[in-house]
């Protein structure tokens, strides 16, 4: 019996949302009283590996395949599936993100294990095995019972603190086959962005609305965010228009997030909007209209012009540095 | 080539959800049924796709799992201009069990590119289009942006961390699209609304499956503190407070 985390690897490197997510296993294989195993495909170097057992990880696995050299979901099933099931895992944890989205419901049916998608705590009960997990968009919480004798879970990101909790667990390296589940998917062409906070990573989000008016005003926003280390977001509207590029467009139909803070600049807060922030840890509404939805929502507030407050704001910010 | 989108039917987003039966289930009183959000873009984008003859999509055909209640939701796809539909008639308990039933149809007509929404806007769980996929033992494309055709055969966009790739696989494939597969969704004519009053709905009984998961219960979710206003005068405060207050700068 065993706990298996998933934890993706982003070119031989792993992400703070890697360490919550092992941190998260640890307890729930606490609270069944077994050990976590921590599985990652394709190579990462045995230094980056080890960091895993200082959250947790009790075993260690590295599966790699030299035919292995792009994502697909059916030759990654394979593999976990084929470990899971060496280990006895009970309990398989993936992110709530893009892989865990696309790897976890094949697991299922692989395993005939229920899923547990988004869940945001521990498990409420481990007999009947409960979870607590988000649904109609984040205005009701489900408590959700996983019958299989194999559950799964995906983990809403920024959902659990780290906890340290060191093994010393040494890293294994397997080489795995993929024959039962060859790789059909082809990549034919690849863009990546570099050098940039990713808006699903980021723990601090400045993001701006209509109320910006103009998307020649977005400098002090801009300014705002690259000075807290924050990635810059917009509401849907803006990225409809073209003033903003479609990837910073966060709500219910763009990018959920759930950083530790969220700053709505010009957003009047559409119930679609929240749907995509409302996981944030502290949300700061900047509006003119102080009857908009988003001050429901946010626990500081200023009723103001946005074109106005942002430039205070960036010389307050600057003031901290100094 | 034969394009199935999957749809399902949700709240509208504007919702109030209101709970009945001691907390284990939503009060549907008053509520307005929809296309899920995501569906009708995959709808959206499925007849885009039809309407370039040089693509070669002869039928957009939708399926939905759901009893006689859900009609008019499928009727409405029809509207939007759906070729024909397919329901099974059950009440989708559980991802695992709508999943299997969608498979087994899908078995049974054959299509060469199916398209599901990444998630519905009620359940939230992301998982039915790749279930459907691993039931069949056919390729997924997951957070799928675009797709088009390209000398006759379809390329698909996925978004990946900090980027996107373009992907071709063999068909019959799963397409699980998001953000970006369609601008905006069609609106139906009125043509069209009187076309699909007699366009053909297949009607399935569902075949014997389980459900691996139960709802025991919903809860709210817990109420934010009331919003904490600051001087727009000195928006200083407001950095102040997120230093040495809420402490997350």
């Amino acid at each position: 019996m065993s706990v298996l985390v998933y934890t993706e690897n982003w070119d031989g490197l792993f992400k703070k949302q890697s360490f919550e997510l092992v941190s998260y296993a640890s307890a729930v294989a606490g609270m069944m009283n077994t050990k976590v195993t921590a599985l990652s495909i394709g190579k990462v170097d045995a230094e980056e590996l080890g960091k895993l057992g200082n959250w947790g990880a009790e075993k260690i696995i590295n599966a790699v395949s030299d035919e292995l050299t792009v994502f697909d979901s059916q030759a990654y099933t394979g593999i976990i599936a084929d470990i899971a099931r060496a280990e006895g895992s009970k309990v398989i944890i993936f992110s709530n993100n893009i892989s865990g989205k696309a790897l976890a419901p094949r697991l299922s049916v692989r395993l005939k294990a229920g899923i547990g998608a988004g869940v945001s705590k521990l498990p409420l009960s481990i007999e009947p095995f409960t979870v607590y997990k988000r649904t109609y968009s984040g205005n009701a919480f489900a408590h959700l019972v996983i019958n299989s004798d194999v559950k799964i879970l995906t983990l809403a990101q920024n959902s659990f603190d780290l906890t340290e909790k060191p093994t010393g667990a040494v890293p294994e390296t397997i080489n795995v086959s993929i024959d039962s589940s060859p790789v059909r998917t082809v990549v034919t062409d690849r863009v990546q962005q570099t050098g940039k906070i990713l808006l699903t990573d980021a723990e601090i989000v400045v993001s701006g609305g209509r109320g910006m008016k103009s998307p020649d005003n977005w400098g002090p926003l801009v300014e705002l965010a690259s000075l807290l280390n924050a990635a810059t977001a917009c509401s849907r509207p803006v990225s409809d228009e073209g003033w903003r590029p479609h990837e910073e467009h966060t709500g219910q139909t763009g990018k959920m997030i759930a950083p530790n803070l969220y700053i709505a600049v010009g957003i009047s807060g559409a119930t679609q909007h929240l749907a995509g922030v409302s996981s944030s840890k502290y949300i700061v509404a900047i509006n003119n209209d102080k009857d908009a939805p988003i001050f429901e929502a946010a626990q500081y507030g200023i009723v103001g012009d946005a074109l106005k407050i942002l430039p205070k704001l960036v010389d307050a910010v600057k003031g901290l540095k100094k | 080539m034969k394009i199935l989108v999957c749809i399902s039917n949700v709240p509208d987003t504007t919702t109030k959800i209101k709970f009945a039966d001691g907390n284990t289930s939503i009060d549907t009183a008053g509520i307005q049924w929809v296309i899920n959000p995501w569906d009708e873009l995959s709808l959206t984008r499925a007849l885009e796709l039809k309407d370039d003859q040089a693509n070669g999509v002869k039928s957009v055909t939708v399926a939905h799992v759901g009893p006689a209640s859900s009609e008019p939701t499928i009727r409405k796809a029809l509207a939007i201009g759906a070729d024909d539909a397919i329901r099974i008639n059950a009440s989708a308990s559980d991802a695992y069990y709508t999943a299997f039933q969608l498979a087994e149809v899908i078995r049974k007509e054959g299509f060469d590119m199916i398209i599901c929404g990444i998630e519905s806007s009620d359940f939230n769980g992301s998982a039915v289009g790749g279930m459907v996929a691993e039931f069949l033992g056919i390729p997924s494309v997951s957070s799928v942006s675009g797709i088009r055709f390209e000398g006759g055969s379809p390329l698909l966009t996925r978004e990946i961390d900090g980027g996107r790739e373009t992907v071709k696989v063999t068909a019959p494939f799963v397409a699980i699209v998001q953000k970006g597969i369609a601008k905006e969704p069609r609106i139906a004519s009125m043509r069209g609304i009187m076309t699909a009053r007699t366009k053909p709905v297949k009607v399935y009984e569902p075949v014997a499956a389980d459900s691996l998961t139960t709802v025991a219960g919903f809860e709210k979710p817990a109420p934010r503190a009331a919003c904490r206003y600051i001087d727009p005068e000195n928006p200083a405060q407001l950095i102040d407070l997120l230093q040495n207050e809420a402490k997350v700068i």
